[in-house]
């Protein structure tokens, strides 16, 4: 028997979900907020998603070309590295396997970049292949800013950071580029499933 | 790589009723940057666990580890440690975490901290370890509590701020008109962050932590004010956690 801290019983998950929530991580049924600075505001007149980077030729979406383009409606669990977790979370929005049909390109990596300046991480096999979508919608509603309205980036199997708010782009990269959290103590890939919270996990 | 390690509660320090100080001695501890936090773990008798993360309120040359908790009445962990936990009890922790919302000591830009609740705790880090190095940089403190009772570390903010050192602390209460009560008792807003912000131009180092509508509207503020976005820091928390 190892360290048991003295009178801590604890609140009890149902057995059902416990095996959803990854190590380390409690569940939540609000939709607590975690970013690094002011929310941004963003004028959907000039907005654009791109790929760009390793990429013959960048591609590039208005709002009203993005909402034009096949649409999913995914529920997932979401795992933030501050230790919550929100069960069955539903979001509309664009599979990047649809935004990425018939590129070529040399990248392993790539980085997700937001207004506001915020960068991540991610290896391309970590967002192809029915992992991640551009969502614009929470519930059956316009994502709201503070929750990274109008579009966000949604790649439920990593920890939420990864999910970028306020999303523009992605860029495509032979290499791998830290991101803003992944500079800043936090882990490069960030599996819920593995704990990889931070540096050395 | 950050190891789990063992730490003995030295000391508490009830700050309000709700909120505690734990003074920790950690073997080994490696030190920390004013701001950062760290991940306690609890395990039950049949290893059940749950891990919260908290910030630490010492600063980095102090002896003892100190996190302040604020007891929520619905939550796993504060209350554990904020009603449970002994002198003498050992803790699991790790850390220290997150390289952003750190204030480092040498940076001489005006200091803006604006802090709501327990929000002020990483704020309270970086005035402690102002004060401990001897800095003078310009700093101003802009603390939003719900009543008089409910302000952490009032008369430590009170002694910092009266140091002749270049601090100014500002509180504002929003839940009651205390009688001789001198500073402001609404929510945060325009006029007061022209009152107390220093000016752009100055391009003040910003802090705002507290809970995530606080920090919402005093961000926003900012922004609108014409503050540049990336000299605003922030770190929020939701009405959840515990």
């Amino acid at each position: 028997m190892g360290f048991v801290s003295r009178g801590f019983r604890g609140k009890r998950r149902d057995t059902a979900s416990s095996s959803r929530v990854p190590p380390g991580q409690y569940v939540v049924t609000d939709f607590p907020v975690l970013s690094a600075g002011p929310t941004p505001r963003v004028n959907l007149e000039r907005w654009t998603f791109s790929i760009e980077g390793e990429i013959d030729e960048p591609r590039r979406w208005t709002w009203k070309e993005l909402q034009a383009l096949p649409s999913e409606t995914v529920t997932k669990d979401i795992h933030c590295v501050t230790k919550w977790s929100k069960l069955d979370t539903t979001w509309k929005g664009v599979s990047v396997d649809t935004l990425m049909e018939g590129v070529e390109t040399a990248a392993d990596f790539t980085t997700v970049h937001s207004d506001g300046g915020y960068t991540t991480n991610l290896a391309l096999d970590d967002i192809t292949g029915n992992k991640a979508w551009v969502v614009y919608e929470f519930d059956g509603q316009p994502l709201e800013p503070q929750h990274g309205g109008p579009v966000r980036f949604f790649v439920p199997h990593l920890y939420f950071w990864k999910s970028a708010k306020w999303v523009r782009g992605i860029r495509l990269q032979k290499e791998e580029h830290p991101g803003f959290w992944e500079s800043n103590g936090y882990h490069i890939r960030g599996d819920p499933w593995r704990e990889q919270r931070y540096w050395g996990d | 790589m950050l190891s789990w390690q063992f730490c003995t509660l030295a000391e508490i320090v009830q700050e309000t009723p709700r909120v505690a100080s734990l003074y920790l001695d950690v073997p080994d501890w490696q030190g920390h940057m004013a701001g950062q936090h760290v991940d306690v773990r609890l395990t039950a008798d049949d290893g059940y666990r749950a891990e919260r993360s908290y910030s630490i309120a010492s600063a980095p040359a102090d002896r003892r580890l100190a996190l302040t908790v604020e007891r929520l009445e619905d939550g796993e962990v504060s209350p554990y440690l904020v009603g449970e936990l002994r002198i003498g009890d050992r803790l699991e922790l790790r850390g220290p975490i997150g390289g952003y919302f750190v204030w480092p000591g040498d940076d001489q830009r005006p200091l803006l901290l604006i802090g709501g609740g327990s929000g002020v705790v990483p704020l309270m880090s970086m005035l402690r370890h102002r004060a401990g190095i001897g800095s003078t940089v310009a700093a101003r403190l802009l603390f939003s509590s719900r009543s008089q009772a409910d302000i952490i570390y009032r008369d430590e903010l009170t002694r910092l701020g009266s140091a002749g050192d270049g601090l100014t602390v500002f509180h504002t209460v929003t839940r009651e008109k205390p009688a001789g009560w001198t500073g402001y008792t609404r929510r945060v807003d325009e006029a007061m962050l022209k009152e107390v912000a220093w000016p752009k131009q100055d391009s003040p180092a910003v802090f705002i932590c507290g809970p995530t509508s606080f920090v919402e509207a005093a961000a926003s503020l900012l922004v609108a004010m014409g503050y540049e976005a990336p000299t605003i820091k922030t770190e929020r928390f939701g009405a959840t956690g515990g």
